[in-house]
């Protein structure tokens, strides 16, 4: 691969943000990053790859969960997948909450008030339940109510730290809830777990168009950076009114839904969840929507994509 | 600071940054719906609006200006006008330097700075009543950069904040205000967006996202409570509604869609009613009397 140091937004002609010409070419004239390739930092691969390597090696699968727009239900399903997973008492589950200015796992997983203890073998995941580990930046602030106004490198020195630095132990699976968007976060998730390897994204969509052509967005970074796209789930995808039990489309999914879209992209459609008012206040209280609600059309939703996405990755072995 | 962006803004009477905590809440909804009724408040008004979210634009298809380019002058960028002829309504979105919708922007801090950047101090803004500037969710790269790029014209900024009614955007909206305070960007108002949702067929109404948290939050944090707007399926399609012009359209990617009818349609919906209010609130808030009043916010 040439240039495997051009960062993919270079400008044309960018000599490489490794080389001894970095930020001194022609070419770097007007690029937004000239500084900070010019400076005298030192150049070469982060100090903290070998070290989240390490933690990596024993974490058997790694997904992301994405979605392009926001509010469509990354953190509310990367909670049930979480769950699902921990209920078979021989898996270890961790997740790692890389929505730094907006964290909402700690809420929807009821932990909201617990904090982060130290120990010699670093930071200790907040545990739900023996085998469901938890990290998130909002363990580490001193009141809800305090704004994180990061910009983009101390966000991504935190996500290294959460990868380098928390005890996660052995882990089946480690799943990653992501803020809305294609920026720094997702970059740095996915350059610091390129090396121990991905297993997969899942991106979390609603029918509407405007969310669609987020997603459709998400795609494309997730093709460029070379994350397998392991399927789309459709989430709040018609409501049942709890009164007269007719189906309703909220979000219309006026251009054939998350349905077509997989067709046109060659990915698989994991599933629709149908909007339940009662997962939205599971969330707000904290408790498993799954375990509360085992009737409801939407856990049997839930329960069928997490089963298909297991199905997925077993078929091929482990990643590393 | 930057003296072309001062330059640039300099006959913009007020800016107004729609921000939310949590993503998904429905800024860029609110954002259209603003700017709509903005323009609607008086025959002369002139109302632009800007869209920051640099990854994930939804600015331009809500207005129905999807796949339009940005023409470039001696003096600047153009702003697509959603108004076409009478050019009173301006759009501006990273959306329209996308070669193709469905490309990414993947891009970091810097990159986004440099281009929230270019979008105040290189765009022909003109002469403006209101710009509405919507926000990707969180407090990060694009706020600071917004805020720091409007500090020369900082006794013209307001915001509006957007939540959803449950405990999970409620948590964030807090955030959201610690940010204004930080920052000292006087808060015009809250919205609370899909509070209830009527069912089509019966009329009974399901609080999906749960109700009255953002009036119950505005109480405790002493804010104006705008007002509270249902989750109007007729909006959402509404604003999704170009999208078929729009696939069919694609061979000629410059042929207008219709943004005209789309602004005509949306004055039939519910929902425009409930904007009406909260613009004439915003529009009240923002006399230079109340806003001085506001200001220690």
């Amino acid at each position: 691969m040439t240039g495997a140091t051009v960062p993919e937004n270079a400008p044309d002609h960018c000599p490489g943000v490794e080389s001894e010409q970095a930020g001194k070419a022609d070419a770097c004239n007007g690029c937004a990053n000239q500084e900070i390739c010019a400076s005298d930092k030192p150049k070469g691969p982060d100090p903290a790859l070998p070290l989240i390597r390490e933690r990596m090696r024993h974490v058997k699968r790694k997904i992301l969960v994405l979605s392009g727009k926001g509010g469509v239900g990354k953190s509310t399903f990367t909670a049930q997948l979480g769950w699902a997973f921990a209920a078979d008492e021989n898996f270890q589950t961790g997740i790692m909450d890389v929505d730094i200015c907006g964290p909402s796992i700690p809420t929807i997983l009821g932990i909201a008030n617990e904090q982060v203890h130290s120990s010699a073998s670093g930071w200790s995941p907040v545990y739900v339940q023996d085998n469901l580990g938890v990290m998130s930046v909002g363990f580490m602030l001193p009141s809800a109510k305090d704004a994180v106004m990061w910009r983009g490198p101390k966000k991504n020195g935190l996500i290294a730290q959460f990868l380098k630095d928390v005890d996660w132990g052995e882990l089946d699976w480690l799943v990653v809830d992501t803020p809305p968007g294609t920026s720094d976060e997702h970059l740095s998730v996915v350059q610091y777990l390129k090396e121990s390897g991905i297993d997969g994204a899942v991106l979390v969509t609603t029918p509407q168009e405007v969310a669609l052509q987020d997603v459709r967005r998400e795609i494309d970074f997730c093709r460029k950076v070379g994350v397998r796209i392991i399927g789309l789930v459709e989430n709040m995808a018609g409501f049942v009114c709890p009164n007269c039990k007719n189906t309703s489309e909220i979000f219309r999914p006026t251009t054939g839904g998350a349905a077509r879209l997989a067709k046109e992209c060659g990915i698989e459609l994991l599933g629709s969840v149908p909007l339940d008012p009662r997962i939205g206040k599971s969330a707000d209280y904290g408790v498993s929507f799954l375990d509360e609600y085992p009737d409801s059309p939407a856990t049997t939703a839930f329960l069928d994509i997490i089963d298909r996405i297991q199905e997925i990755l077993d078929k091929e072995g482990p990643s590393s | 600071m930057n003296p072309s962006i001062s330059n640039r803004l300099q006959n913009v009477k007020h800016i107004i940054i729609v921000l939310s905590g949590k993503g998904g809440v429905g800024k860029s909804s609110i954002s259209v719906q603003l700017a709509w009724s903005l323009y609607s408040s008086s025959p002369t008004a002139r109302v632009a609006i800007l869209d920051v979210d640099l990854t994930g634009p939804s600015i331009p298809r809500m207005m129905g200006v999807d796949g339009h380019a940005v023409h470039q002058s001696t003096d600047g960028w153009v702003p697509v006008f959603v108004d076409r002829e009478k050019s009173r309504l301006g759009c501006m979105s990273v959306g329209f330097l996308l070669k193709r919708k469905e490309d990414s922007v993947v891009w970091r801090g810097p990159k986004k700075n440099a281009m929230i950047r270019q979008f105040l101090s290189d765009v022909r803004w003109g002469e403006l009543d209101y710009l509405v500037i919507d926000t990707p969710p969180g407090t990060s790269d694009e706020h600071l950069s917004l805020l720091e790029h409007l500090a020369p014209v900082h006794e013209r900024l307001s915001s509006v904040l957007v939540t959803t009614p449950q405990v999970v955007a409620l948590t964030d909206m807090a955030k959201c205000l610690s940010f204004t305070r930080t920052v000292n960007l006087p808060v015009l108002g809250l919205i609370e967006n899909m509070s209830g949702y009527v069912c089509p067929c019966c009329g009974e109404i399901s609080n999906i996202f749960s109700t009255g948290g953002g009036e119950e939050m505005c109480k405790r944090d002493n804010l104006t409570f705008l007002g509270a707007l249902p989750i109007d399926t007729q909006l959402v399609e509404l604003l999704d509604a170009s999208a078929e012009q729009a696939t069919s359209d694609t061979s000629q990617p410059d042929k207008p869609i219709d943004s005209v009818s789309l602004y005509q349609r949306y004055h039939a919906t519910t929902s425009s009613k409930i904007m009406q209010d909260i613009t004439q609130k915003i529009i009240q808030a923002l006399q230079p009397s109340s806003l001085t009043s506001n200001h220690e916010i």
